[in-house]
């Protein structure tokens, strides 16, 4: 199923900031006055470099913190401030989270089939252990694992193993919003691939939206429709991977995406990466707000500076 | 430079990756595994607990320890605080069995051919007799009831007490942390002697005011490790992700934090254990435990330590009973921290 732009949006992230407070003199901006809409059925990327915030959204989102400012809208419900009894449930289960690192997030002491079963515990989804067995039993194989698997620890598994044991985790609630907080990162290149075709399938299959955030700016591309790119918390570009791509405006952006190595030696050789630095670029991210380029493509920046990048980029 | 060089081969253009990059190999048929028979959680526990040889001596020990507390007493006709005396058929004076070596006819005879020409030729007192004349084995055996009770008074203590408050004020944090925490270094600060003398004054001396004492004071140090544990595994991936499923704060410290803490906790009751026995046996040594003429394992080596160099066999027995106790008790926690906890060195 591919993304439908047409339908309302599924997630609405409006203005969104997560502010921590330190003392009484210092407070970390980890995410300020950020925007953006996932559509069913699409996968949004968002990449930044470490301590850009990337993974503060997604955390917000899901709401293991509780975003500072800002209202998201998740399937037509507001999920920010206190939430009630239907909202909560409607969050805890259409809305599911990928955890970066399988060795961690999974509890060691408890057995594979209780791990994947655990949403289905909490909200009493299943009338019988029987109904409860065959659920699982059915997500374990579409992830790629084993029935037999059901009665294992975890420390049992190996890396990409675990890894289809947290998409398994999430999937079971049948999700409309999944998170994916840099869930390849940990995993060698090769089970990178197997754990991102299994992703991109199961979307195909259940027409389940991503937030995939990620820093693998090459896995991106492969697997996003769309991408933010975040800088020192605030979203400095997005648009359609196409766009992000093919013409980036933003200095941040260009320089991340100079920074790609090629698999084509000839083409590697010629890369030179583009240097970027916020102290001295002369672009204060205070000044500007979010300004749109063309189609469905934004760029951070004051109308002057938006007008020069586009220009430069159109010569 | 690099344009002299692509003039020489002709210029390949930039990859771009497809689909047909990364695809499943689905020759393989990954859904059958055969190297792991699956198990119940509880049955593993059983099996991995009875095949280490300490967990099953160590019960062994126990089971024989309360086997022999409950029947002991009973093996001879002797009461725990009847002093043995028989009338001199020959001068009519009471004799009392005083501070008598260990005593067993049959034994005697086989050794040495004769029989025993006191008194009491023909009584057996397998541990001798203590000071008063009162047989040990009986005393033992009843004292040990004693330290059982502490025993299990103080796993139920830390359990119940200092785990519940630990795990629940490391989880909370915050002004939840801070007002239980100050609570636990009051407690903690007070002697336990002064806690003692201020029960005592309201308080028939007794069984009843070691244990409420222990029930004061016994749970801190597991609270603390409770705390510490929950710290440490709060922030963890594995918790977040009960959380984004929606699982409750009971949830999240019972089901998923607790069983990850049972090695540290399991530990700290084994240490509390023979801390509690031990603090019983203090207790009655200074008078507001175990009255006389009743008896625990620790009042009666206090009894056999006064008289330690002239009647050495009266403190050997409480002491064996004791020290067996502890190394049973040790033994099995180990055995229950690794039956608990499997660890891929463990399989």
């Amino acid at each position: 199923m591919a993304a439908n732009y047409n339908a309302e949006p599924i997630l609405k992230v409006e203005h969104m900031s997560q502010h921590f407070k330190i003392n009484s003199a210092f407070t970390v901006k980890a995410v300020d006055d950020v925007s953006f809409e996932i559509y069913p059925g699409e996968t949004y990327g968002l990449v930044g470099e470490s301590g850009s915030g990337k993974t503060t959204i997604g955390r917000g989102i899901i709401r293991l913190y509780d975003p500072t400012g800002g209202k998201i809208t998740f399937k037509g419900a507001d999920i920010t401030g206190r939430l009630n009894r239907e909202t909560s449930q409607l969050l805890r289960t259409k809305m599911q989270m990928i955890f970066q690192d399988p060795m961690a997030s999974l509890n060691p002491r408890k057995k594979i089939g209780d791990i994947i079963g655990e949403g289905l515990d909490i909200h009493h989804m299943y009338r019988t252990k029987e109904e409860r067995k065959e659920h699982i039993d059915g997500i374990l194989k579409k992830v790629g694992l084993a029935v037999e698997h059901y009665d294992r620890y975890p420390y049992q598994f190996s890396g990409g193993q675990r890894q289809r044991v947290g998409i398994a985790r999430a999937l079971i609630m049948n999700p409309e919003l999944i998170i994916a907080d840099e869930c390849i990162s940990a995993l060698d290149v090769s089970i990178q691939a197997q754990v991102v075709n299994l992703m991109k399938d199961i979307q195909e299959e259940t027409g389940t939206a991503y937030l995939f955030i990620a820093h693998d700016l090459s896995m991106v591309k492969y697997i996003s429709d769309r991408i933010g790119v975040l800088h020192l918390g605030k979203m400095l570009e997005t648009g359609t991977t196409d766009e992000i791509f093919s013409r980036p405006l933003h200095p941040y952006t260009k320089s991340l995406l100079s920074a790609i190595p090629s698999p084509n030696p000839r083409v590697e050789k010629a890369r030179t990466a583009v240097e970027y630095d916020y102290e001295t670029s002369g672009i204060d991210y205070g000044k500007g707000s979010l300004t749109l380029v063309e189609g469905t493509h934004y760029v951070h920046g004051t109308a002057e500076e938006v007008r020069k990048w586009t220009s430069e980029s159109a010569g | 430079m690099s344009k002299e060089r692509t003039s020489a081969v002709p210029a390949a253009p930039a990859y771009v990756p497809t689909d047909a990059d990364f695809a499943f190999d689905t020759t393989i048929d990954i859904t059958t595994d055969r190297n792991y028979a699956s198990q119940g959680f509880w049955k593993g526990v059983f099996m991995r607990f009875f095949k280490s040889v300490r967990a099953v001596i160590g019960l062994v020990i126990i089971g024989i320890i309360i086997i022999l507390a409950l029947i002991g007493p009973h093996m001879n006709s002797y009461g725990y605080s009847d002093i043995q005396s028989v009338t001199d058929p020959e001068t009519g004076k009471e004799v009392t069995a005083r501070s008598m070596p260990p005593h067993v006819p049959w034994l005697h005879k086989l050794t040495t051919g004769e029989s025993y020409d006191d008194p009491f030729a023909e009584e057996t007192f397998l541990f001798g007799t203590d000071s008063m004349g009162r047989d040990l084995w009986t005393r033992v055996w009843y004292g040990a009831r004693v330290s059982l009770l502490i025993a299990f008074v103080t796993i139920f203590i830390d359990m119940i007490i200092g785990m519940s408050f630990g795990l629940i004020s490391g989880f909370f944090g915050g002004v939840a942390d801070a007002v239980m925490q100050r609570f636990v270094e009051v407690a903690n600060s007070i002697p336990r002697l002064v806690i003692v003398g201020v029960l005592a004054t309201f308080m028939p001396k007794g069984i009843v005011l070691v244990i409420v004492a222990l029930l004061l004071t016994e749970w801190i140090g597991m609270s603390k490790i409770a705390r510490a544990e929950m710290l440490k595994i709060k922030g963890q991936e594995y918790i977040m992700a009960s959380r984004t499923l929606g699982a409750g704060n009971w949830r999240i410290i019972f089901i998923d934090i607790l069983p990850n803490t049972i090695g540290p906790i399991i530990t700290q009751m084994m240490f509390s254990i023979p801390t509690a026995i031990f603090t019983e046996a203090f207790l009655s040594f200074v008078g507001v435990g175990i009255m006389l003429p009743q008896c625990s394992v620790g009042s009666l080596i206090e009894d056999g330590f006064n008289n330690i160099t002239t009647l050495p066999y009266q403190i050997v027995p409480p002491i064996l009973v004791l020290a067996f106790l502890m190394l049973a008790f040790n033994f099995v926690g180990d055995g229950l921290r690794e039956a608990l906890a499997p660890r891929i060195e463990d399989m």
